[in-house]
């Protein structure tokens, strides 16, 4: 084979045979402050993704949950400390049939405005997708859809 | 001081495939339409879990000996390297893997294909490289199976892996090929692809070294990960 990277293809409609059948969405563990992040998956006409794949890359911890026929899915993350002069955020990478290779975007925290309002990354974006990613307190936890593709699309980030 | 953040026009890294495939047409309602965000190069890159969540049972390699009858089908090894885009092995790291039986149908509910299961065969295993970033499966060459992408779609027989890396830049999911298939031309998940030389890079070649006599063939399947967006070394 030559040398050079391998290339990505997609997870196809069938990964949960190999990638979600233990319950690996809990990544907060026994770590302070840990909360439930929420939210659907859904596509350009808002339509639910019932065969995406979201992972949750916090510092040191790694989590993922494939979505349900309402395009749902569910992390609990531990509280993410402010790194690099960067607001708190978890970075969420996002699998799918249909995605040829993954999406990744960023879950900010709602109650670090200040730090929120300072961020370069956020500071940089327009308004709309601004607050796309920061996550809304829902019930116990924080709500964060994401939009693969239309006016309101998530932002999404080279990796 | 503020970064300018950047944006790329997707599917220009001549490595992996644009989001908007069209002849894929599960792309059409999922591919971003807008630019990717250039995140600025000072921002470190995310570090890869160390496996807390589950440990890997001895025989989670082998996909034939996870029931108590043997499946149909022929045997493989599937075995490789994986190494990072330095060339330099990727030791302890994650690969997970899931495919179609020998009739061409997985084991998943929304898997209608007319084609039998297989009761001694999951289609599903995993394994952790070792320190020279080889790894080893044991399975059966998974069948082909018809979509319903375009009439008379019919996808290449392949394995799914999914290899975590050292950073979140080097997460990778893609599929194996096998040599030689006829149905690589009319695939577009396959042709997804625009290079030609990143396409065989996908296919596995047969492996007389891994071939067992009187028992298995043998594929080699090498891995490179990360690579596509090389930071240039700080002159300082």
């Amino acid at each position: 084979m030559s040398a050079g990277p391998t290339p990505s293809q997609t997870v196809g409609p069938f990964f949960s045979l190999g990638l979600t059948q233990r319950a690996d969405n809990d990544l907060g563990g026994d770590a302070a402050g840990a909360v439930w992040i929420r939210g659907r998956v859904l596509d350009g006409q808002g339509d639910p993704v019932p065969d995406a794949m979201v992972e949750a890359w916090a510092a040191g911890r790694w989590g993922r949950s494939g979505t349900t026929q309402d395009g749902g899915y569910s992390l609990r993350v531990p509280a993410p400390a402010a790194l690099d002069g960067q607001a708190p955020h978890v970075p969420l990478l996002v699998f799918a049939r249909g995605l040829l290779k993954p999406v990744l975007t960023r879950a900010y925290f709602p109650e670090h405005a200040q730090a929120n309002a300072a961020d370069p990354v956020l500071a940089a974006l327009e308004d709309a997708q601004q607050a796309g990613l920061t996550a809304i307190p829902d019930g116990d936890g924080l709500r964060f859809d994401i939009r693969l593709q239309g006016p309101d699309q998530t932002a999404f980030f080279a990796r | 001081m503020r970064d300018a953040i950047r944006r790329a026009p997707d599917g220009t890294d001549g490595i992996d495939p644009p989001y908007d495939s069209p002849a894929y047409r599960s792309t059409a309602l999922r591919a971003p339409k807008q630019p990717l965000v250039i995140l600025p190069e000072r921002f470190a890159d995310v570090a890869s879990p160390v496996y807390g969540h589950g440990a890997i049972a001895e025989t989670d390699f082998d996909l034939t000996r996870q029931h108590d009858g043997e499946p149909l089908g022929e045997r493989i090894v599937v075995t490789g390297r994986v190494v990072g885009s330095d060339g330099r092995p990727v030791p302890n790291t994650l690969i997970e893997i899931w495919q179609a039986n020998a009739a061409g149908r997985y084991r998943h509910a929304d898997d209608q294909h007319p084609a039998p299961l297989d009761p001694n065969f999951t289609g599903a295993g995993r394994c952790l490289t070792d320190a020279e970033g080889t790894y080893r499966f044991v399975s059966i060459k998974p069948g082909a199976y018809p979509w319903r992408n375009h009439d008379n779609a019919w996808r290449p027989a392949h394995i799914h892996l999914s290899i975590f890396g050292r950073l979140l830049s080097e997460r990778l999911v893609t599929q194996m090929y096998f040599p030689g298939d006829p149905l690589f031309d009319a695939d577009p998940i396959f042709q997804s692809v625009g290079d030609p030389a990143a396409r065989q890079r996908m296919i596995s070649s047969f492996d007389w070294d891994t071939t067992t006599p009187e028992w298995a063939l043998g594929y080699r399947f090498d891995i490179v990960l990360g690579g596509r967006h090389a930071t240039p070394e700080d002159p300082d």
